[in-house]
């Protein structure tokens, strides 16, 4: 598929503090691509890149088969939205929603032809009159994100919009978010730190650490094979149990204390070295309470319900390992249990390099 | 059932309250003192003024002197009282504020956003001209306005109060725009603004405090002068500082307060005015611009 937003090897710094160094990435047209890292990473940072509005050190951006690296913001068919919402507090919405458009010298019945189209869009049409000091935050992303709409930007950027917002109109939000891409269907790079958001609004993500990109993959790839310790320990809620361990190789288990765990199923097996130092790291889901020749005996040291599912803490050696359970599953306090592991959804990785394996 | 404590704290009229109103009393006491002593003053006749304590009550109420010191007093050899001097330094303040605020904006607008190279070089040399005393530049200026051919004439006294104004402004609108959302100003670069659009489309319209506060100092500050309007205002512009001056300093014949009262009263009265009218803004102005940067 064609390229639509091109990042080529862009390093970025502010004074001597490096944030950027020799990043690529390549955004497909139409796709949406999510940026998801923990705060202070760099994310707004690359977004603020390809926006145009900080000047790069080294490397270029294309978009759309254009040479943008040295183009002002606005010749750079883009639009975007902040977490700040940034309306120009001294405009009425309409005003807030055409302001790129007058710069432009669009014609008058064009501008409120679009208007309308973007406020339908966002079901903001009765909200236009009014100034952005009027309007709940809910409301107030909606404008940003029709001023972005109506410019007919080819990309639209989003630097953690949803962030400012209470969690119920942030899932309404973000299904609008997903809604508009769908109808729209242009190319999007979003930035959030928020694993959900990512998961259910990316084509793509990529996650990034340092400023540095960890993976870029699908949600689905990112959540069952993580490509590194890091990616797998900050993707998922609970988060993946890891347990440090010895691989024996004649025996096709791995050493955890004196506890072993038939591993003989994992598919990159072939690829381990006897007595390699490993992190075993298997999701909350994928452990089930059963007995079976290898199951392991261990007892329920904290049950939190959580509607929908159960967890149940308990431990291995010292190491604190969560279960994920059905809601209507019931244990209490110090009952033994045996677990055992799906070892091929698990995930392995070199204690060393901390890449999976 | 005891519900005490419930409801609105009762209001105390505690040692340390009557304190601080007796302390508010004294200090407004204190700075009224001359005020009412310049009123009645102008409201006496001279011969009640050389007989009777100058804190008396005027017996009998004349107003001869206000007049007098708006069109008749004697400034030197012309005794046309302060009104030229007044429309003098009207010519005077409202250029200069309206430059000098005009600019400042500009400035502090490009220091706080562009960040253009050497930005910080320019910051610290407006620190540093608004803390040098003014009249240690008297001179070399007087020199350059002179070679300039505008020594002595109303654009020269523009330019010098342009010139001094400038620092202070420039930092104080820069410390405004500085504490400004900076995704506001990406968001209008991204919109398609370039440097004078989003000044005068997204910036000016949320500048009111800041503006507020620069034009009252300004006003004040121009309005009050006196040695520049001396030295660089030539003898046609002379602002009305310079002309209550000459009134009160008689060469010959007899001192009369009532006129010189009643003239500083008149002088007074424009940064009063402008004081009284947007107090109220010029503390939020301040408070705004204060807070960060
Ligand atoms: N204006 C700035 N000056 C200096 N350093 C900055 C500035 N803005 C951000 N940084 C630094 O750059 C790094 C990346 O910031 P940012 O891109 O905002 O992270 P993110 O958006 O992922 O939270 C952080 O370490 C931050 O401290
Ligand atoms: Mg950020």
């Amino acid at each position: 598929m064609k390229s639509s937003v091109e990042v080529k090897n862009i390093s970025f710094s502010y004074g001597k503090t490096e944030i950027l160094n020799d990043l690529s990435l390549d955004i497909k047209e139409g796709e949406f691509m999510v940026l998801l890292g923990p705060s202070g990473c760099g994310k707004t940072t690359l977004l603020n890149c390809i926006a145009g509005l900080l000047d790069l050190t080294d490397g270029q951006i294309w978009i759309e088969d254009d040479n943008v690296t040295w183009k002002e913001p606005k010749d750079r068919h883009i639009g975007m939205v902040f977490q700040s919402y940034a309306l120009y507090p001294s405009m009425t919405v309409e005003k807030n929603l055409s302001f790129g458009l007058r710069m432009m010298g669009t014609a008058k019945d064009l501008i409120n032809e679009k208007i309308k189209k973007a406020a339908n869009l966002l079901q903001i049409n009765e909200l236009l009159k009014r100034k952005p000091s009027q309007l709940s935050g809910g409301q107030r992303q909606r404008v940003a994100i029709g001023r972005a709409l109506v410019r007919d930007a080819k990309v639209f950027l989003f630097d953690e919009p949803l962030s400012n917002l209470d969690a119920k109109l942030r899932a309404e939000l973000r299904y609008e978010i997903k809604k508009l891409h769908r109808d729209l269907s242009n190319t999007m790079i979003y930035v959030t730190h928020d694993q959900i958001e990512a998961m259910t609004l990316a084509d793509r993500i990529s996650v990034m650490k340092d400023g540095l990109i960890q993976q870029l993959d699908t949600p689905k790839q990112i959540y069952n094979k993580p490509a590194n310790l890091f990616v797998a320990g900050f993707i998922g809620s609970p988060s993946m149990n890891f347990l440090n361990a010895k691989f024996d190789k004649s025996n096709q288990n791995i050493i955890v204390g004196n506890k072993q765990i038939d591993i003989s199923k994992y598919e990159n097996i072939n690829n381990m070295i006897n007595d390699q130092k490993v992190v075993f790291g298997i999701r909350p889901e994928n452990i089930n309470i059963e007995k079976n020749e290898n199951s392991i005996q261990c007892k329920v040291e904290l049950v939190e319900p959580m509607g929908a599912d159960t967890l149940v803490w308990t431990s291995i050696e010292g190491n604190p390992i969560s279960i994920r359970l059905e809601g209507s599953s019931n244990f209490n306090l110090n009952d033994e249990i045996n677990i055992s592991f799906d070892i091929n959804k698990s995930s392995i990785f070199d204690s060393k390099s901390e890449e999976r394996i | 059932m005891s519900s005490i404590p419930s409801g609105p704290r009762p209001k105390y009229l505690t040692v340390g309250r009557i304190g601080m109103y007796c302390f508010i009393l004294v200090c407004a006491l204190f700075f009224l003192m001359p005020l009412y002593v310049m009123v009645i003053t102008s409201l006496k006749d001279m011969d009640e003024i050389r007989a009777a304590n100058i804190l008396n009550l005027p017996k009998e109420l004349s107003f001869y002197s206000w007049p007098k010191a708006w069109s008749q007093a004697c400034t030197g050899f012309v005794c046309e009282g302060l009104k030229p001097g007044f429309f003098n330094s009207i010519k005077i303040t409202v250029p200069s504020v309206i430059v000098s605020v005009g600019l400042s904006a500009i400035n502090g607008y490009a220091l706080a956003f562009w960040r253009f190279k050497g930005a910080y070089f320019f910051f610290g040399l407006c620190m540093f001209g608004a803390f040098i005393p003014y009249q240690v530049m008297v001179y070399p200026l007087l020199k350059i306005e002179d070679a300039l051919g505008i020594y002595s004439t109303l654009p020269g006294i523009i330019l010098v109060h342009t010139i001094f104004g400038m620092p202070i402004l420039t930092l104080i609108f820069r410390n405004f725009y500085v504490s400004l959302p900076i995704d506001l100003f990406k968001a209008a670069r991204i919109d398609g603004g370039n440097f004078i659009k989003i000044f005068l489309y997204v910036i000016i319209p949320m500048s009111a405090p800041i503006t507020i506060v620069a034009v009252i100092l300004q006003v004040t500050g121009i309005w009050n002068d006196f040695l520049l309007g001396l030295v660089f205002a030539g003898r046609d512009n002379q602002p009305m500082t310079v002309q209550l001056n000459n009134i009160v300093q008689v060469d010959y014949g007899v001192a009369e307060y009532n006129v010189d009262m009643s003239a500083t009263i008149l002088t007074s009265l424009v940064p009063l005015f402008v004081y009284f009218i947007s107090g109220r803004w010029f503390v939020r102005g301040i408070a705004a611009g204060a807070i960060k940067g």
